[in-house]
C-alpha cells in the first residue's frame, strides 16, 4: 500500500515519503492555534470546538464558535488564566489539565523558535480521553532564521522548483506564474502592480520577480537567466524605478545577458530614476554589438519611459507571437 | 504645514557609519534635511562629513535636542536601536531596516505605545515633506511641494505614484512609506487622521496591497472621520492565492486579506479606487 502511495502525484507534487500514524478513535475535534495578529499587534491563542476541515467557514459564519485570547509578554499567561479561558471548551478537569499544558508548551515553542504560526487542527479527543495533535502546521519567521540554525537546517529543497531555487541563491524574490510575459521589476509593490497592469491590458505574466534594492549587474544577469529558462516565455518586460537601484547597473546587466545568453524574445525596457540617462545611452550604444554577438535571431527591443506604455507594448508583442 | 517632519526637524542618523547610513546621510543633507548627529556605538567622536558621531542616542539628543531619528542599523540590532532611541528621548523613529523578526516587533510595539514614541516602519522608505525635509531613502528629486498627502505600504511603487503626481503639477504635503512588514509602528489610520488635520493637505493618496486588514480598517476610519478626498490604489489584485499560512490569518478576521474585499470596503467609504497607478492624478 505504501508503494502505491509512493507512485502517486498529489496536486502536482510527487509523493516522496509516507507517514505512518496510529489510527485514532476520535470522539471530538478541536482547533488550537497560536499566531501573530497583525491588526492587534500581538500574539493570540485561537481555540474552537469546531476543529477539522471547515474551520475557516465556521470562523466566517459562526464566529461565536471561535475564541481568541491575547498572549501578552514572552512568558504568556499563568496556568489559572489559561484554565479559565479553556474551561469554556473543556469542562472535564482531566482534559482541562491536559490542554492547559499543551497550550503552555506550544506557546513556549512558538516564542523560543520565532514561529509565526503553530496550528493543531484537529486536536483530537480519543475514546481513551486523551488529547492528541492529529495534524499540525508550523510556520517559522524567515527573518529570524539566522538565530535558529536548527530550524534553518530543516529546509527541504525538494519543495522548491528549479527556478525558485536559482532565484533564492541569487538573492531574488521569485514566484512562477502561468503566463507568457517574463517580468523583472524592483520592489514587491511595483512588481505586483506591473503584473496587475499586464492582466488589465489583456496579457498574462509568466512570473513575479523582485530584483530587490541594490541590484548589481550580476543580479540582473541571474534574473535574466531565470526568465529565459521558462519555455512559455514570449516577451521580457523590465520595469525599474531607480532609487537605491541604479538604472545603469540594470542596463549593464541586460547588455551582459544579451551578450552571454542571447535573448531570443522581444524585450521592453522601462528604466526611470537614478542614472536613467546613462542607462538609456548605454542601451543605445550597446545594442547592435549585443545583437551580433548573441548570434541568435534578431530580437526587438523597445525602450519605454512610462509604465503603462511599457506594459501595452509587452502585451502587444506577446500577442504577435514570437517566443522561445 | 505638513505632517511628522518639516524644515525645523533636527534628525539623528542611527548607524551613520555604515555603507547605507553614510550614503543616505549625504543624500538627506543635500536635500536640505537638518541632520545634526549620528550614532554608532564605539565610534563616538568621529565625523561623517560635517556630522558629529556619538556613542549613544542619549548623548546625541543631549547635545543636539533632536526629536527624530532614522535607522540604518542591521536587522539583528535594530530592535535594540529602536528601544535605545525611545529611551534616549526621541519621539519620532523612522526605521528603514528590513528583515526584523516579527516577534521582536510585537514586543516593541507595546513598549513604544507606552512611551508615546511614534515609529514609522520598519522596512520602509521613510518620510518626506517635499521642499522641507527628507528622512529616508526615497529619491528626493521626484517630489514637489504641494497639497497631496501620500501614504503607502510599498517603496518603488510609491516613487512611481509620486513621479506621476509631480509630472502633473500635483505637489505633495508629506509622503510616508509605512512599511511592508506584518507589524508596523504607524498605520494608514494614524496618518489619515494626521492628514485630515493638516491644513496644507487637501487630498490623500493611499497605496495598499494584498494581505492583512489595514486597508479595511482605513476604510472604516475614512467613512466616519475623513472629509478630504481620498484616492486609493491596491496592488496584487491579480495575484494568485499565496502559499497558505494555515487557517489562522483568515480565522482572525473571518476574511482573507484579498484585494477585492479591500477595494469594496474603500469604495463603500467613498474612496476613489483606481485600476492603475497612472490614473491617480485624474482621480484627484
Amino acid at each position: 500500500m505504501a508503494n502505491e502511495i509512493l507512485r502517486m502525484t498529489v496536486e502536482g507534487f510527487a509523493v516522496r515519503q509516507v507517514l505512518v500514524a496510529e489510527k485514532l478513535d476520535i470522539r471530538a475535534e478541536y482547533y488550537l492555534g497560536i499566531t501573530v495578529d497583525r491588526e492587534a499587534k500581538s500574539v493570540v491563542l485561537i481555540i474552537s470546538d469546531a476543529g477539522g476541515m471547515d474551520i475557516e467557514q465556521i470562523a466566517a459564519h459562526q464566529p461565536q464558535r471561535v475564541r481568541r485570547f491575547t498572549l501578552a509578554g514572552g512568558d504568556g499567561p499563568r496556568s489559572n488564566t489559561l484554565e479559565q479561558w479553556l474551561s469554556v471548551l473543556f469542562t472535564d478537569q482531566v482534559l482541562l489539565d491536559q490542554v492547559v499544558s499543551i497550550v503552555q508548551n506550544i506557546h513556549r515553542f512558538f516564542r523560543d523558535k520565532d514561529c509565526s504560526l503553530v496550528e493543531v487542527n484537529p486536536l483530537a479527543l480519543t475514546a481513551g480521553s486523551r488529547l492528541i495533535a492529529a495534524d499540525a502546521k508550523i510556520v517559522f519567521d524567515d527573518n529570524a532564521l539566522w538565530r535558529h540554525p536548527d530550524i534553518a537546517r530543516l529546509r527541504n529543497e525538494q519543495e522548491y522548483t528549479q527556478d525558485e531555487l536559482q532565484a533564492k541563491d541569487a538573492g531574488l524574490s521569485f514566484v512562477s506564474l502561468s503566463g507568457e510575459i517574463g517580468c523583472m521589476v524592483n520592489g514587491a509593490g511595483l512588481a505586483m502592480a506591473t503584473i496587475d497592469g499586464i492582466k488589465l491590458a489583456g496579457g498574462s505574466a509568466a512570473n513575479f520577480l523582485d530584483v530587490g534594492g541594490s541590484s548589481s549587474p550580476g543580479k540582473v544577469l541571474s534574473a535574466m537567466r531565470i526568465l529565459l529558462g521558462n519555455t512559455r516565455l514570449k516577451v521580457i518586460l523590465v520595469n525599474i524605478f531607480g532609487g537605491i537601484t541604479r538604472c545603469d547597473d540594470v542596463a549593464q546587466g541586460i547588455l551582459a545577458a544579451r551578450q552571454r545568453l542571447g535573448i531570443p524574445v522581444p524585450m521592453v525596457i522601462r528604466l526611470v530614476g537614478t542614472n536613467e540617462q546613462q542607462a538609456r545611452d548605454m542601451l543605445r550604444r550597446g545594442l547592435p554589438d549585443a545583437q551580433d554577438a548573441a548570434g541568435g535571431p534578431k530580437a526587438d527591443l523597445i525602450v519605454a519611459s512610462e509604465m503603462t506604455e511599457a506594459i501595452r507594448e509587452a502585451v502587444n508583442l506577446a500577442k504577435k507571437g514570437g517566443g522561445a | 504645514m505638513s505632517i511628522l517632519v518639516d524644515e525645523e526637524t533636527r534628525v539623528i542618523v542611527q548607524g551613520i557609519t555604515g555603507r547605507d547610513g553614510s550614503f543616505h546621510t549625504e543624500a538627506m543633507l543635500q536635500y536640505g534635511t537638518r541632520v545634526v548627529a549620528g550614532v554608532t556605538p564605539g565610534k563616538g567622536g568621529r565625523m561623517v562629513g560635517a556630522v558629529p558621531v556619538f556613542d549613544t542616542v542619549r548623548q546625541a539628543v543631549k547635545e543636539t535636542g533632536a526629536p527624530c531619528s532614522v535607522l540604518f542599523v542591521p536587522a539583528a540590532h535594530a530592535p535594540d536601536a529602536i528601544r535605545e532611541a525611545a529611551d534616549g528621548g526621541i519621539s519620532l523613529v523612522v526605521c528603514i531596516t528590513e528583515g526584523i523578526p516579527v516577534l521582536d516587533m510585537v514586543d516593541l510595539y507595546d513598549e513604544l505605545k507606552r512611551k508615546q514614541v511614534q515609529l514609522v516602519g520598519p522596512n520602509c522608505p521613510g518620510v518626506i515633506s517635499p521642499g522641507k525635509c527628507k528622512v529616508g531613502i526615497m529619491p528626493g528629486h521626484i517630489h514637489a511641494q504641494g497639497p497631496v498627502g501620500v501614504i503607502s505600504r510599498s517603496g518603488t511603487l510609491t516613487y512611481e505614484v509620486v513621479r506621476g503626481l509631480t509630472s502633473r503639477k500635483m505637489g505633495q504635503s508629506t509622503c510616508v512609506g509605512i512599511g511592508g512588514d506584518p507589524i508596523i509602528g504607524t498605520s494608514f489610520v494614524d496618518l489619515l487622521e494626521m492628514f485630515e488635520n493638516d491644513d496644507q493637505t487637501e487630498a490623500i493618496v493611499m497605496i495598499g496591497e494584498i494581505g492583512g486588514q489595514a486597508e479595511e480598517e482605513a476604510a472604516s476610519f475614512i467613512k466616519t472621520s475623513v472629509h478630504k478626498r481620498v484616492v486609493a490604489f491596491i496592488s496584487g489584485r491579480t495575484a494568485p492565492p499565496g502559499k497558505r499560512m494555515g487557517h489562522a490569518g483568515a480565522i482572525i478576521s473571518g476574511r482573507t486579506g484579498g484585494a477585492e474585499a479591500k477595494v469594496k470596503a474603500l469604495r463603500e467609504a467613498g474612496v476613489a479606487v483606481v485600476d492603475t497607478p497612472d490614473q491617480i492624478p485624474d482621480a484627484l
